[in-house]
């Protein structure tokens, strides 16, 4: 799976679960660019990621994160 | 069910002009997301849930200080939610074995101090029972060491239920029933757990909501009376008419097991006051057959209040179910096997619920446990006793027939009346009738047992209790008056409410005849009453203008307020004998 598909599948879910149309993920894009991604809604959407791609996450990586492109870089390794 | 998504949504947009509820929400671990969950299962029943939460891990002091800002508001009901989770490390931290026996001791003696604090106790408390870790300390035999988690988790929790019994404000969320039917692994996420510190998945949420809501809801008067089933298919395998009496399923025939079952459980929830009705596409005698000729039945006709066999519409046939019982259409569950008859009654009936049973049979108990679809706050005595009362309605309505003139019927039936106040006996009843009673109820001011207690021994209350029986058999209480004085030689009818089952008696003026009686010894001179409108208490408002009351004032709600005097009350004319 490429980078690529992963930020469009990544961006539908965000826009989801926070009901936001406009949001668009990029690299380096973290938590304090997003209204409403907060540390409720980050277990929304780990939850709904892990549906997606039908992966587990290790709680070690979920805190890790700094940023979206971590995140998907996470994903990436497993998919 | 609603996913945790769905509610989350469903709250962010809560319509203005739901009837509210304000509610605390305590817990020891987070409960933001349950918070969620509950305000978005209470829109999707059309109620705004107005929760407060209380800061995180503050229970111990919120409750301690009479001046926090806990126990300085009012909330209509409070839910407590200590987790397994911190039991368990306040066990792993005690030092010594006497401690670790006490454990499930202390907590229940906490929980009762909750539940009896002078600011708390006639608020409904809603706590959360402990789904069970198992910490494999002793492996199995943790089960024979009285200190032991395992152990002591149990004893807690069979002790909440004890207590329950007892503490009349208690009402347990029984979650570690949700756990023994989700498993453990579908209830708890380790990784939220460890990131958020909450004790529920994203998964569990939404149940662990809908069982407070069931709660919440029931203590205002929602709550299911009576299931109406099907035949073939649904009570037994097979189709009577045309498998005939030896080739259906029950007992010990195919997979007569499930049908016995599923009839042992309703047996059960008649026996609790459920009423069970039939109605069912068949001959009426070959759909009788069974109940009366087959040895492994465990339902049988005198089961049922109402026992409908024909081959016209069900929604009709339930219609005419709802005209003999008086009860709302959502306060009936019809369980049938085919999906047409099922959408058929959903599209004429909306309102009653109408479980989706699973294809195959074998599933439907499962599936009807996780419904919780008779969710109740309190059982009376008198409950089980329902069922012969519709049965003798039935009668009387044959009888009603063959009079022309009302006022001869009623005199035929030979009516006599008792009031009494409150006392150990009807308290429980009474109660229950201020929750349930929707449609001939005044001002619908609904009561728990320890508020109608407390209101017992006040000097400025005074209770009238009603109970009818008539030459077919014992209506049991039927009607709750509670007058309170508002100034001196004035009463006011704070409730005035009469089980629909006996509407048309002329009960309404022999009590208005009683509520004279009682003012003219206590030497009232004016009484005062109001109708407060609701989507279901139409039937009442012109009561009180019939019993010969002036209207005062209309507020903008539509409340009105009417005032009598007493000595100018003309006594009703009534069949009631007093007794």
């Amino acid at each position: 799976m490429q980078e690529q598909e992963i930020y469009s599948a990544l961006n539908e879910i965000f826009r989801d679960v926070l009901d936001e149309e406009s949001i668009t993920l990029l690299p380096d894009t973290t938590a304090d660019d997003i209204e409403d991604w907060n540390s409720l809604s980050h277990i929304q959407l780990v939850s709904e990621i892990e549906k997606h791609f039908n992966i587990r996450f290790s709680s070690r990586e979920i805190m890790m994160w700094r940023n979206v492109g971590e995140m998907v870089q996470t994903i990436l390794s497993r998919v | 069910m609603l996913t945790y998504k769905e509610l989350r949504r469903l709250q962010k947009e809560t319509p203005s002009g739901l009837p509210c509820k304000r509610i605390a929400l305590l817990g020891d671990t987070a409960t933001q997301m349950l918070t969620i969950a509950l305000r978005g299962t209470g829109v999707s029943l059309g109620i705004h849930f107005d929760i407060w939460e209380a800061e995180y891990d503050s229970i111990d002091r919120l409750i301690s200080d009479a001046q926090s800002e806990f126990l300085t508001q009012h909330f209509e009901c409070v839910i407590l939610f200590q987790s397994t989770h911190r039991l368990l490390q306040n066990h792993a931290r005690m030092d010594n074995e006497g401690d670790r026996a006490a454990l499930a001791d202390n907590r229940l003696a906490f929980i009762k101090h909750v539940c009896t604090l002078p600011q708390l106790c006639s608020t409904p408390i809603l706590v959360f029972n402990y789904p069970e870790i198992d910490d494999s300390v002793f492996g199995s035999f943790a089960c024979g060491i009285p200190s032991s988690f395992l152990t002591q988790t149990r004893i807690l929790n069979a002790g909440m239920c004890k207590l329950a019994a007892q503490q009349k404000n208690m009402y347990v969320v029984d979650i570690a029933s949700l756990q023994n039917k989700y498993g453990r692994d579908a209830m708890f996420s380790p990784s939220v757990y460890a990131s958020t510190e909450m004790v529920l998945s994203l998964e569990a949420l939404p149940h662990v909501a809908a069982r407070c809501a069931d709660i919440i809801t029931a203590l205002s008067g929602r709550i299911r009376k009576c299931l109406i089933t099907d035949l073939d298919n649904t009570l037994w395998g097979g189709v009577i008419g045309d498998d005939g009496l030896e080739n259906i399923q029950i007992g010990h025939f195919g997979i007569g097991r499930v049908f016995t079952e599923l009839q042992l459980w309703m047996k059960k929830l008649r026996e609790r006051g459920i009423i069970l009705c039939v109605v069912s596409k068949n001959d009426e005698q070959t759909a009788r057959e069974p109940f009366i000729k087959h040895p492994d039945m465990e339902l049988r006709l005198d089961d049922f209040a109402v026992f409908i066999a024909n081959w016209e519409n069900k929604a009709e046939n339930i219609r005419q179910i709802q005209s003999i019982l008086n009860i709302g259409y959502d306060q009936m569950v019809f369980l049938d096997d085919n999906p047409f008859e099922r959408g058929m009654v959903r599209e004429h009936l909306p309102d009653i619920v109408v479980p989706e049973l699973p294809d195959d049979a074998a599933l439907y108990l499962e599936y009807l446990y996780s419904l919780n679809l008779f969710e109740t706050t309190s059982v009376s005595a008198a409950d089980s006793l329902r069922t012969r009362q519709y049965q003798e309605e039935s009668a009387r309505r044959a009888t009603a027939s063959s009079f022309v003139n009302e006022d001869d019927y009623l005199k035929s039936l030979c009516m006599q009346g008792k009031t009494e106040g409150f006392t150990t006996f009807n308290i429980p009843r009474a109660a229950q009738l201020t929750q349930r009673s929707n449609q001939f109820n005044l001002r619908t001011q609904r009561y728990t047992e320890s508020e109608v207690e407390t209101m017992a021994h006040s000097d400025m209350v005074i209770p009238l209790c009603v109970e009818l029986s008539d030459r077919f058999g014992q209506y049991g209480l039927i009607s709750v008056v509670i007058l309170k004085k508002s100034e001196p030689e004035t009463l006011f009818i704070d409730t005035w409410l009469m089980s629909c089952r006996v509407l048309k008696r002329g009960v309404e003026a022999f009590v208005m005849n009683s509520i004279i009686k009682k003012a003219r010894t206590a030497g009232i001179k004016r009484i005062t009453g109001a109708y407060i409108p609701t989507p279901k208490n139409n039937m009442v408002s012109g009561l009180l203008p019939q019993m010969g009351f002036a209207l005062t004032k209309t507020d903008a709600d539509g409340t009105q307020h009417y005032a009598l005097n007493v000595a100018d009350y003309k006594e009703q004319k009534c069949f009631i004998e007093e007794v």
